[in-house]
């Protein structure tokens, strides 16, 4: 941590306090300099230039922020990029292999599963995330089961997906899309 | 999902292939396009307004009035001036003198009333989360620091939070001139006279509740200046008012403002405005010389994004004993928020020639009364004021058929308008050119399985099953297309509805289609496309649309009221159409011939008779070389169009709901939906069942989970999405879509709009079906949302009212009148009141004499 013996600047108002981070988004090393109280989706925006995550609501509520944080899903508005150090963050930008879109890219293509696009990077990245849960064995809320792996139908990816808002309403084509790509 | 997705068009790889294809024997009109603008949106790549940074950028945070209504007494912003970082703090009163007053286009009335609405408060707080002071720093986290040091000193007034008693004499004022903004009045026809010894009246209020668009990107600007002219960046639907629009606001002059809306997400009416953020950050680039930036939270999004609906409907239905409607009166009472925003007090207006709905009758008579309330405006919200007319309407109608024991499909039937019967001009003036509304309820009563799902209801009632069937029919149709001008003109609406297009053949061929719609969402690059292709006859792929930009598109209506396609997808045709008459001129000239010999088909021009012919393409460099063009011909291949429709466009359909109702704990879970939409011509049908599917979400938000809630202070308790909840994927079933194809006759495509018909359609079927439900239980009403608590309450209230009712089979009961009265505002989630009986009157309304005359629960 830098300046954590004098935090107090000019006027009585305390200085930032700052951190030197060693991140890694989408396989390359970022290594960054923030405030500590910054989120891990400003750091994306602001600072690295990673403006696919979006700020929807910046608490938590909408899941457009959405991204991986070593494979698993996690909201970046609520995420200290403080905690990010040494973890391999994947970004929507980190999702295709270069030219090649990654398989839920071309099925929500395909599948229409989306309308003005703003929460798409978002849902993208959850259900990357929610597809790994599920292959791992994690139930949801709605899952029948609990002895056996879950099986991915319309009731399950919606359940699974709730946390990833959509206003254009696009979400048959997103279920559509996720469940093609689970099958 | 619906028919012939063709699901070989999708683009694997995010770079189209450049290859040149050869023209497409498949016309394009029809075709499940996947969508051109898809491939950058999946892949983070778009340029979204937060995304600009510019050089020296600068940053504004606002301080928002946390009181609903109270005079500003002091401000002092130099300690925040001195805070770290910060450029510059200006209250409302730094501003007074150059902030102006935002924009009012639609003064619907000679009398109406229409405030002074400084962008930033000066004297006085009218909403909570007006703006009243604002920071500009070097980022926005020390703008948002800096906003605490800055103090203002309010004295508080009273809030005006219900309309009826905003009107009542004496109550607290919004503004000086009082609280009613304008009465507006249409009649047709003898009202008295349908009225008059009518065997059965229904008499009905209905609240509207206050909804937040929520558009998933926050509304965002950004504002530079290079020291002569002013570009503004926004996420908004309308660049091309809105230049207008602040450039007589802001004094600058509209040669020297360039306004670009970039990728925008998502509008739904919410950015169809002129805001104060937008005018006050062109001030502060003018002041500063330098970028800035505002970017809302969402809180301050719920805040100040104007709202929408926020009416309170007294309908009454008379008809006859048979079913027949004589006639329908409406008194509206419509919440306008604190200041008329763009079009506030035009919202209603867009429902009043609505509540006759399909129906044929002989009177129809209809009042407006726009009231002022200290919260924050509302405007157009998608559907603006015709979601409003269909609810009222189509509500009115399931209580007729239930008053009279007749079949809800059946009363409609018998009242709609027939398909023989087009062209119709209804009793509220418009000409509804065409529609079969047999035709879309058919389809839609066979795949709902209508009859199946009645037995069922039958049997859930006979066994009392605690989980109760309802069904909903909802048959709407929208006035689309806006606007003729002329119609526009007539009322009092301060612009015209027509849409322009340039389309640019380029010297390899390749089209740029340039548009003055400004899509957020709706595919407009795509199905532009699809358009151009057909009528230049070159590859879809080889097609560019351009927009959004008034300094690349110069000209344009924007994009809202259902109008690019039906009016800006008709000028790109038309624009085609007069590049390809001057290909023709040209390829006549090279070919020796006449041009009345020359006929084109698949983006080839040949010679009647002859092998002999020239592909578009050709000509296109052949016009750019201009070695050898007939006398007189500029060496170019383009066109402009402008359209501006005769008529609306009349999209209709049937929307089914069925849901299924737990009587023990209220909760509602819809079981099945299907919706058959009639839009005329489709240009793409993927485009189009998504626009549905948002539609139908988008209602179904108003029927069971949303509302804008004000505590008894006038403070607004749903500022984030924990508090006001839009649909997520768990909350919606899959819906069942189908089509029903009676192309409009107002325009050359056929097409009749789409991006409403959903939301329209879809909240009348949901509450007709929770009614539904609960009608053996003595349930009438449930006001909306109609949240668990809301329904578990409207079944404790009839049980109260006649206890031991249990699901009867028989004659359905009356409802008692005589609760205690409900508050319309004030309410807070966790404590909902009661919803009211349907008989209750509400305030502000005088009972027409007729209203007594319907017998109760009768003949069922």
């Amino acid at each position: 941590m830098n300046g954590e013996t004098d935090i107090t600047g000019a006027d009585g108002v305390p200085d930032p306090v700052t951190a030197d981070l060693r991140l890694s988004v989408n396989g390359v090393p970022r290594p960054v300099t923030v405030d500590t109280r910054e989120t891990l989706l400003d750091t994306l925006r602001e600072h690295l230039g990673l403006t696919g995550a979006k700020k929807g609501c910046d608490h938590g509520q909408c899941g457009a922020c959405t991204v991986l944080v070593d494979g698993r899903r996690a909201l970046s508005c609520l995420t200290l990029t403080v905690t990010a150090d040494d973890v391999e963050i994947v970004t929507v930008e980190g999702l295709a292999d270069g030219d090649a879109l990654h398989p839920l890219q071309a099925a929500f293509i395909e599948n229409d599963a989306l309308q003005c696009g703003y929460c798409t990077p978002g849902q993208l990245c959850s259900a990357a995330g929610a597809l790994a849960e599920a292959a791992d064995g994690w139930p949801s809320a709605v899952t029948p089961d609990l002895s056996a792996p879950p099986r991915l139908d319309e009731t399950e990816i919606r359940e699974r997906m709730s946390g990833n808002l959509c206003r254009c309403g696009a979400y048959p084509g997103i279920v559509a899309a996720v469940g093609q790509v689970a099958r | 999902m619906t028919e012939e997705l063709d699901a070989g068009l999708v683009a694997g790889r995010i770079a189209e292939s450049d290859q040149m294809s050869e023209p497409s024997a498949e016309r394009e009109m029809g075709r499940a396009r996947r969508r051109k603008e898809d491939a950058r949106l999946v892949t983070g790549r778009t340029m979204w307004t937060d995304n600009i940074q510019l050089p020296g950028m600068l940053y504004v945070a606002f301080l928002r009035s946390p009181m609903a209504h109270a005079r500003i007494t002091g401000v002092n912003v130099s300690a925040a001036r001195s805070r770290p970082g910060v450029v510059a703090a200006y209250s409302g009163r730094d501003l007074a003198g150059e902030q102006g007053s935002l924009p009012c286009a639609w003064p619907v009335t000679e009398d109406i009333v229409i405030p002074d609405h400084p962008p930033m408060a000066v004297d006085e707080v009218r909403y909570p989360g007006e703006a009243v002071a604002c920071v500009v720093a070097t980022d926005r986290y020390r703008a948002a620091d800096a906003l605490e040091a800055i103090a203002v000193d309010y004295e508080p007034l009273d809030p005006v939070l219900d309309m009826t008693e905003a009107l009542a004499e004496g109550a607290p004022k919004v503004h000086e001139a009082g609280n009613r903004a304008f009465t507006w009045k249409f009649a047709g026809g003898d009202i008295d006279a349908a009225f008059r010894d009518a065997p059965v009246v229904i008499d009905r209020t209905y609240v509207q509740q206050r909804l937040i668009p929520t558009a998933m990107e926050p509304r965002a600007v950004v504002a530079t200046t290079d020291g002569d002219g002013f570009t503004l960046y926004s996420a908004t639907q309308i660049p091309h008012v809105l230049r207008v629009m602040l450039a007589m606001t802001t004094g600058i002059p509209e040669h020297k403002l360039r306004v670009v809306a970039p990728d925008v997400g998502g509008g739904f009416g919410s950015k169809l405005q002129v805001t104060a953020e937008e005018v006050l950050a062109l001030l502060l680039a003018r002041r500063l010389g330098r970028p800035v930036k505002w970017t809302e939270s969402r809180s301050e999004g719920n805040l100040t994004v104007h709202h929408g609906r926020d009416q309170l409907q007294r309908i009454a239905v008379a008809a006859d004993r048979d079913g027949r409607i004589r006639g329908v009166r409406v008194e509206l009472l419509a919440d306008m928020g604190a200041y008329l925003m763009l079009v506030t007090p035009g919202v209603p207006l867009l429902g009043a020639f609505m509540y006759n709905g399909i129906y044929k009758m002989d009177a129809y008579d209809f009042t407006c009364t726009g009231v002022f309330t200290t919260k924050m405006p509302t405007d157009a919200y998608r559907g603006a004021g015709r979601p409003e007319a269909t609810f009222a309407i189509e509500r009115a109608v399931d209580e007729l058929a239930h008053e009279l024991g007749i079949d809800p499909v059946e009363v409609r039937r018998r009242n709609w308008i027939t398909r023989e019967e087009f062209p119709y001009t209804t009793i509220a003036g418009l000409t509804y050119d065409s529609g079969d509304y047999e035709a879309a309820t058919e389809k839609a009563l066979a795949m709902f399985g209508y009859d199946e799902l009645r037995a069922e209801q039958a049997d859930r009632r006979e066994r009392r099953d605690p989980v109760q069937l309802g069904i909903g029919v909802s048959t709407y149709t929208e006035m689309c297309g806006l606007a003729p001008s002329r119609v526009l003109g007539s009322l009092s609406y301060g612009a015209g509805g027509w849409e322009h297009a340039a389309v640019r053949l380029l010297p390899t061929g390749k089209v740029e289609v340039v548009t003055g719609t400004s899509p957020h969402g709706q595919g407009h690059e795509t199905a532009w496309s699809q358009i151009a292709a057909d009528a230049l006859g070159v590859p879809f792929e080889d097609v560019s649309v351009l927009h959004g930009d008034t300094s690349v598109a110069h000209r344009g209506m924007d994009t809202y009221g259902s109008r690019s396609l039906v009016v800006g997808g008709v000028a790109v045709l038309a624009a085609c159409e007069k590049v390809k008459e001057r290909a023709r001129e040209l390829a006549a000239h090279l070919m020796e011939a006449s041009a009345d010999d020359v006929e084109f088909d698949g983006g080839r021009f040949r010679v009647r008779g002859t092998d002999e012919g020239r592909t578009i393409q050709e000509l296109a460099l052949a016009a750019f070389a201009a070695h050898d063009l007939p006398g007189g011909f500029e060496p170019r291949l383009d066109a402009e169009a402008t359209f501006d429709p005769d008529n609306f466009s009349f999209p209709h359909g049937t929307h089914l709901c069925a849901v299924e109702v737990d009587t023990e704990t209220g909760r509602c879970a819809i079981r099945s939906y299907v919706a058959v939409d009639d839009v005329g011509s489709v240009v793409n049908p993927l485009i189009v069942e998504g626009q549905v599917h948002g539609g139908i979400a988008q209602g179904v938000g108003q029927a069971l989970f949303e509302e804008a809630v004000h505590d008894a202070d006038g403070n607004l308790v749903t500022t984030t999405m924990a508090d006001y909840l839009i649909p997520s994927a768990a909350d919606l079933p899959e819906f069942t879509t189908g089509r029903t194809e009676t192309p409009a006759t107002s325009n050359p495509l056929g097409v009749k709009g789409v991006g409403e018909a959903g939301t329209i359609a879809s909240t009348p079927a949901v509450v007709n079906a929770i009614t539904d439900a609960l009608r053996p239980y003595g349930v009438r009403d449930v006001r909306m949302p109609c949240t668990p608590e809301r329904i578990w309450r409207a079944l404790a209230e009839a049980e109260a009212a006649v206890p031991g009712q249990a699901p009867a089979t028989g004659p359905a009961p009356a409802a008692v009148p005589g609760f205690a009265p409900v508050p319309t505002h004030g309410s807070t989630p966790g404590a909902a009141p009661p919803p009211a009986p349907a008989s209750e009157p509400i305030r502000g309304f005088v009972a027409p004499a007729t209203s007594e005359s319907a017998p109760e629960g009768g003949a069922r």
